[in-house]
C-alpha cells in the first residue's frame, strides 16, 4: 500500500470514528427525555410546595442541565481535553465575575 | 502513518497540520464559547444585581408568564435535540438528512424568538419599559442579548441550508454544521441558567 493509499484509508477509517463519535441517535434522543423531564420538575416549583429544598432543587437541576448538554450534546466529555480547557476556563471566570460583583455590592452597599 | 497525521485526521484537520494537531476552527469556537460565558456572566450579574430595584413600574413577579416561558424554554430546549441529530446526519453524509433537522432547528429557535417578541410586548403593556426601573433595564438587556443570539444562530443555521444545497462548503461539511451547532447548543445552555435564575426563582 502505497503511503497516499494509506492515508485515504486512515482519514476514512477517521471519518467512520467521527461518525461513531459521542452517541447514537437513540442515545440523544434518551437525553433529551431526561432534560424534557429535568425541565417538567423545574416547573412543577412554580405549582407545588418545595419548601426548603425549593432553591437547592433548582439550582442542582439547573447544574445538572448544563453540564448534561454541554457534555453530551456539545461532545465535550468525548472531546480533546483543550475544548474543555478553553469553555471551562471561560465559565470559570464569568462565575468568579458574578460572585466578585455580589460580594462587592454586599460589602461596599450603603 | 505518523501518530501526528493520525491525531489531525481523527479531529477533524483533514491533512492541514497544526501547532495542537486539533482543527483550528474548533479551537476558536470553543474560545469564543468561553469568552461568550464572560459576556452572559456579566449579564446574569447585573440583573441578579438589579431585579430587586423596583422604585416604579410592575415588580417581577407582576409581569413574568412562567407557563408560558416555560413552554418556550421547553421549544429551545428540544432545539438542542434537533440540531445534535443534524450533527450525526452530517457525519454520516446525510444531505437530506442534515438540511431537514437544521431546517426543523431554525423552526423551533423562530418560535422562541416570536415567543420572547410576544413576552416583552406583553410585558411593555402592562408598563415595564426599557427604563422604567434598573429590573426592567437589566431584564430586557440579558434576554435581549440572549434572543439576538438566537436569531444569529437562526440565520446562520438558514445560510448552512442553502450553502448545503448548493454544496458550496469546501473541506469537511460535517465540521461546519458541529460548529454552528456548538453555538447553537450554547444560546440552549444560557437560557437553562436564564429560565432558572430569572424566571423561576423569584426576586
Amino acid at each position: 500500500m502505497t503511503a497516499a493509499t494509506e492515508t485515504h484509508t486512515e482519514l476514512n477509517h477517521s471519518h467512520d470514528d467521527h461518525a461513531q463519535h459521542g452517541m447514537s441517535n437513540a442515545g440523544y434522543i434518551r437525553i433529551a427525555i431526561i432534560l424534557a423531564a429535568m425541565t417538567g420538575l423545574e416547573v412543577s416549583t412554580y405549582y407545588v410546595d418545595f419548601g426548603s429544598l425549593f432553591l437547592p432543587v433548582l439550582l442542582i437541576l439547573m447544574v445538572v442541565k448544563f453540564f448534561v448538554v454541554v457534555s453530551y450534546f456539545m461532545h465535550l466529555k468525548f472531546d480533546n481535553k483543550l475544548f474543555s480547557f478553553c469553555f471551562y476556563a471561560g465559565l470559570f471566570l464569568a462565575v468568579m465575575v458574578y460572585v466578585i460583583a455580589l460580594a462587592t455590592f454586599k460589602f461596599f452597599a450603603a | 502513518m505518523s501518530d501526528v497525521a493520525v491525531h489531525e485526521a481523527d479531529h477533524g484537520t483533514h491533512g492541514h497540520t497544526t501547532s495542537t494537531g486539533l482543527s483550528n476552527n474548533k479551537v476558536a469556537m470553543w474560545l469564543f464559547l468561553g469568552s461568550e460565558c464572560l459576556l452572559f456572566g456579566g449579564l446574569i450579574s447585573t440583573y441578579m444585581l438589579y431585579r430587586g430595584r423596583v422604585s416604579v413600574g410592575p415588580r417581577p413577579g407582576n409581569v413574568f408568564d412562567i407557563p408560558f416561558t416555560s413552554v418556550s424554554s421547553f421549544i429551545l430546549l428540544m432545539s438542542s435535540l434537533t440540531m445534535v441529530l443534524a450533527v450525526s446526519a452530517a457525519q454520516n453524509r446525510d444531505d437530506r438528512g442534515t438540511t431537514l433537522w437544521l431546517s426543523v432547528t431554525a423552526l423551533l429557535g423562530a418560535t422562541f424568538v416570536g415567543g420572547q417578541v410576544y413576552e416583552f410586548t406583553a410585558m411593555y403593556n402592562e408598563g415595564l419599559g426599557f427604563t422604567t426601573s434598573l429590573f426592567g433595564s437589566s431584564f430586557y438587556t440579558l434576554t435581549g442579548f440572549h434572543g439576538v443570539h438566537v436569531t444569529v444562530g437562526i440565520i446562520m443555521l438558514m445560510s448552512l441550508v442553502g450553502i448545503i444545497k448548493r454544496s458550496t462548503i469546501p473541506g469537511d461539511k460535517a465540521e461546519v454544521v458541529e460548529l454552528i451547532g456548538l453555538y447553537w447548543h450554547f444560546v440552549d445552555v444560557i437560557w437553562i441558567v436564564i429560565f432558572t435564575l430569572v424566571y423561576l426563582i423569584p426576586a
